[in-house]
């Protein structure tokens, strides 16, 4: 578990070198796509022990844009914004396996002390801005954090992700207008599943290639294979070169990516067939990269697999023992954070 | 009388007008309050920005931005597209990333636009997140009627943001209100929704010179009379001050109290004046169901029920959406007849 953790701390830290596609590198990749499939599955599982409350939604499936988004940023000056499939993200920028699972376990050594849940996953001191709730709300937030960094003059971007219902809100429309014309340093990454819950993208969405309505605002919009972590990788360290300079305009990148599991824990998902879902599986992104691996003369043994799976095992037993084991929360602890101070006179503790 | 007693005359009247002088407050208008608090914040505070529509380059709609742009550059005052949503979030990401916005909306009537953003990730974001990232922000602007704008612009919305946890709400009547509690409003760590009046913007009045703070949570005792407490905000305070004018001339005395805030509310002055009078009237120009009268008059009734002589009413805006004839419109808003009526009522005098 340690070694898991010192790992992906490990990856942080190289950040400023251009990665290169050496087997490290891969096996790092793989193994951090492996720890959000297996993190989710666990979740996925004690959920319906219910250990989790409220909604949970899984992001099975589309690890490789998680993955692949944070592999070409600079999480000590680049931040992270997203929506309440926020569980792969949270894990992607560092946030520990334990902190997270705790989290949707409402225990107080959850990264937002219990007070958030599956949807709000926070972690400042990574940069990860968080999760929400409100389809397309985080996306003008994005659109200020641009704005503070410009503001300030530092080279930072910010990564805003959201799904492709998002695409159709307001939102969405007047934060790439602003980006556009303030030059914003934003990178709006669209994880396009094809369905925002049960409505595909062909029943809600009278333009299907999200990318196209970057010209819309006089952006560069471009398809991305959201299966492929490397091609994610690479298309939003582009996006990143482009939008960070002063004078960049923001970039949007469509993922076309694919969720193996319902909208959410609630969601049977009827609205496609099993036949779709195991056309879809022939694309996992683990098997991807390992197809990429080859393609570049890396070999990579199933002995070498079978030791990732170990360690990310060990790593979500970790998490889960931390989650169970966590105190509850102590309930005067409602009172706390609504203001800055916990006294007051605006919080109606007795009213 | 002899020259010399003449001249020291004169220059007694002289010393005496400059005594005179210093003790003179500068009298400001309301938007030019506004405009200072800002400008003292802004120059204090490089982290303090304005965004909104026309504050730049047309000065403010209402000219309360004036001078701002030419003095602070395009960054620092930044004209906005039509997308209240839009830059109302962006203001909230601005705030988490370490910056201090004043978001400003032409009139409240549009911010219905930006409430999720108010709501859900502004008065939120503290908690949420766990007390990680914090949201210093002012989302300011006028609300309530003006002169026949109608429906869609003429309404009041504070209960709807008194209402939230996690934001406060200042509702200025006075020029010297309106920058003190501006200038809390800015350096205070939480997201802040402050109710102008286009209405007020004109309107002079003392404001001192100097560092000019007024803390949240502090009613001010605009006039003190011990027959019956009115309690009356924004522009309805002025329309209590002038029902009490017209109490007076029956023998009866008003004491007419300004919360200033509503999110914090100042009970405690309020129920210190029920103490004295017995008996209380809220004016508000607002709607009166679920109305901010509603829940002050809540709140005296059970911490002030045995200082009660009769039971609180309230003066409100007519349940109806604003219409526009000026007549109608004088029928809708709460007037100081009306206020005199009620006050009569709680004395049992009419």
């Amino acid at each position: 578990m340690a070694e898991a953790n010192t790992a992906a701390r490990g990856a942080v830290a190289s950040r400023a070198e251009p990665i290169a596609d050496t087997k490290p590198a891969l096996l790092d990749l793989y193994r951090r796509m492996l720890l959000l499939r297996r993190f989710e599955e666990a979740a996925g599982r004690v959920y319906t022990e219910g250990k989790i409350g409220g909604f949970c939604h899984l992001y099975i499936g589309q690890e490789a844009v998680g993955i692949g988004v944070h592999a070409a940023l600079d999480p000590r000056r680049d931040y992270l914004i997203n929506a309440y499939r926020d569980h792969g993200h949270a894990l992607a920028w560092g946030t520990e396996p334990e902190k997270v699972m705790a989290e949707l376990y409402g225990k107080a050594n959850g990264v937002a002390r219990g007070k958030g849940g599956s949807m709000h996953m926070f972690d400042a001191r990574r940069h990860n801005l968080g999760g929400y709730g409100i389809v397309g709300g985080q996306i003008p937030l994005a659109a200020g954090v641009g704005f503070a960094l410009r503001y300030r003059k530092k080279d930072g971007v910010v990564v805003c992700l959201f799904g492709e219902a998002a695409v159709n809100n307001g939102a969405f429309w007047e934060s790439l207008n602003m980006g556009a014309i303030w030059k914003l340093p934003v990178i709006f990454v669209c994880e396009n599943n094809r369905y925002g819950m049960g409505t595909s993208i062909e029943r809600s969405s009278a333009v299907t290639d999200v990318w196209r309505r970057a010209c819309a605002h006089d952006l560069r919009g471009e398809l991305v294979d959201g299966m492929d972590v490397l091609a994610m990788r690479d298309a939003v360290a582009r996006a990143a070169a482009e939008v960070r300079p002063e004078g960049g305009k923001p970039v949007l990148l469509e993922a076309r990516t694919y969720r193996y599991r319902g909208h959410s824990m609630a969601d049977p998902a009827t609205y496609r067939t099993r036949d779709e879902v195991e056309q879809e599986k022939k694309r996992d992104p683990l098997n991807v990269l390992l197809n990429r691996a080859r393609e570049r003369k890396i070999d990579i043994t199933q002995a070498e697999l079978e030791k990732l799976e170990a360690d990310v095992g060990k790593a979500i037993e970790a998490a889960l023992r931390a989650a169970e084991e966590g105190p509850q929360p102590d309930v005067a602890s409602i009172w706390q954070d609504i203001y800055a101070s916990a006294e007051d006179p605006a919080l109606h503790r007795d009213i | 009388m002899g020259a010399l007693q003449r001249g020291a005359r004169r220059v007694f009247v002289a010393v005496e007008g400059v005594a005179r002088k210093n003790q003179r407050m500068p009298v400001l208008s309301y938007r030019e309050a506004l405009n200072q608090a800002m400008r003292e914040e802004m120059a204090r505070d490089d982290r303090v920005f304005l965004l909104g529509e026309e504050v730049g380059q047309y000065n403010g709609a209402y000219k309360v931005s004036q001078g701002l742009l030419k003095e602070f550059g395009p960054w620092r005052v930044v004209d906005s597209p039509i997308s209240e949503l839009g830059f109302a979030g962006l203001g909230v990401g601005a705030a988490i990333a370490g910056l201090r916005p004043i978001i400003e909306f032409m009139t409240w009537n549009f911010a219905l636009l930006a409430y999720d953003q108010v709501v859900n990730n502004a008065a939120k974001m503290r908690s949420m997140s766990g007390g990680q990232l914090t949201c210093p922000i002012v989302f300011r602007g006028p609300q309530g009627a003006a002169h026949q704008l109608a429906s869609q612009h003429s309404q009041v919305f504070e209960n709807t943001y008194a209402y939230i946890p996690g934001l406060k709400v200042a509702v200025p009547a006075t020029p010297r209100d309106a920058k003190g509690l501006l200038k809390t409003a800015i350096r205070d760590d939480d997201p802040v929704v402050f109710m102008e009046s286009e209405v007020l913007y004109g309107s002079k009045g003392e404001v001192e010179d100097g560092e000019l703070l007024i803390p949240f949570g502090q009613a001010e005792v605009v006039r003190d009379g011990g027959d019956v407490t009115i309690v009356a905000w924004q522009k309805m305070r002025f329309v209590a001050l002038k029902a009490a004018e017209l109490l007076d001339r029956e023998g009866i005395h008003a004491a007419v109290i300004d919360p200033r805030t509503l999110r914090p509310f100042d009970l405690a002055t309020v129920l210190g004046s029920l103490a004295r009078t017995h008996r209380c009237v809220v004016v508000e120009e607002g709607w009166p169901w679920m109305g901010s009268g509603a829940q002050i008059a809540d709140m005296l009734q059970r911490h002030g029920f045995d200082d009660l002589d009769a039971p609180v009413l309230r003066v409100t805006g007519r349940d109806v959406p604003m219409p526009y004839a000026k007549p109608l419109e004088q029928e809708v808003l709460p007037t100081p007849e009306r206020v005199v009526e009620a006050c009569k009522k709680v004395l049992y005098r009419s």
